[in-house]
């Protein structure tokens, strides 16, 4: 476990880079680790899949898997990768400030 | 990010349920991280992207050691399924119930389901041109998605530098 310097805070990481605590995380932190995982720009449609994973993530600590969030975020697979794409179960996870999925789909 | 992206490629030969779902576990897993993934169906793994069969896949009870009675919901511990039942009509068919209702359970999609979430993820399909041959088959027996028929040495060159599971 350390810590890591983002948008002027300091958090607590794990090895993987992956926040372990979700209260730390704010909408400037995933900002600035979106740009980190190559993401420029945050949308409206990026935002909807984030709130949704902060919404059903941030009492387990863990994100949602990706079928939980086109299911349950009404955002289809394709865009999904279009809106994260090389990764996207990794990059929603770390940009939502939560662990990794804990399921397989 | 490393400059060449890491690839997985699964050769699919087993269209018994139980064979068909690791590809699809593992592929999705891989899109999810990141990596390029091509699957290629051949001989029996061409049920998968068949029209006509990829709803129909199924178990069978009869010689497989791991499934046991208490697969049923009844505390039977090791007691297996006697493969003099496994032959009775229906019991082919029951066994898939079973199944599908314990992968239902657990919120994993149908086969369609799945192969349509890997291609919209940007999974690579192809068939094998000599199990086409081989099944009197076309590109349209095949459901969407399905790139092209290649030949093995198709596959040999488009999987240069990838991982390669066979199932």
């Amino acid at each position: 476990m350390s810590t890591k310097e983002i948008a002027g805070k300091t958090v607590q990481v794990n090895d993987e880079g992956f926040m372990t605590d979700p209260n730390e995380w704010d909408k400037d932190i995933a900002t600035a680790i979106a740009g980190e995982e190559g993401i420029a720009e945050l949308t409206t449609e990026h935002w909807t899949v984030i709130d949704y994973c902060r919404e059903v993530g941030v009492e387990a600590g863990s994100a949602p898997t990706l079928r939980n969030i086109t299911k349950g975020a009404g955002v289809p697979t394709k865009q999904l990768f279009g809106l994260f794409p090389k990764g996207p179960a990794k990059k929603v996870a770390k940009i939502s400030g939560l662990g990794k999925p804990e399921g397989c789909v | 990010m490393s400059e060449e992206n890491r690839k997985i490629a699964f050769i699919c030969s087993k269209g018994n349920m139980d064979m068909v779902y690791p590809a699809l576990v593992m592929g999705w897993a891989a899109l999810g991280n990141g990596i390029d993934v091509t699957i290629f169906f051949t001989f029996w793994g061409m049920d998968m992207i068949r029209e006509l069969r990829v709803d129909h896949l199924q178990v069978a009870p009869v010689a497989n050691t791991s499934m046991k009675m208490s697969m049923m919901g009844v505390d039977t511990g090791n007691l297996g399924i006697p493969n003099i039942m496994g032959v009775l009509p229906g019991m082919t068919a029951f066994a898939t119930k079973l199944m599908n209702d314990k992968m239902e359970g657990i919120d994993v999609p149908p086969v369609r389901e799945y192969l349509e979430m890997l291609v919209d993820g940007g999974a690579q399909l192809y068939a094998c041109k000599m199990s086409v041959d081989m099944f009197d088959l076309e590109m349209d027996d095949f459901v969407d998605g399905v790139i092209d028929i290649v030949t093995a040495s198709d596959f040999m060159d488009m999987t240069d530098g990838a991982q390669i599971v066979f199932i």
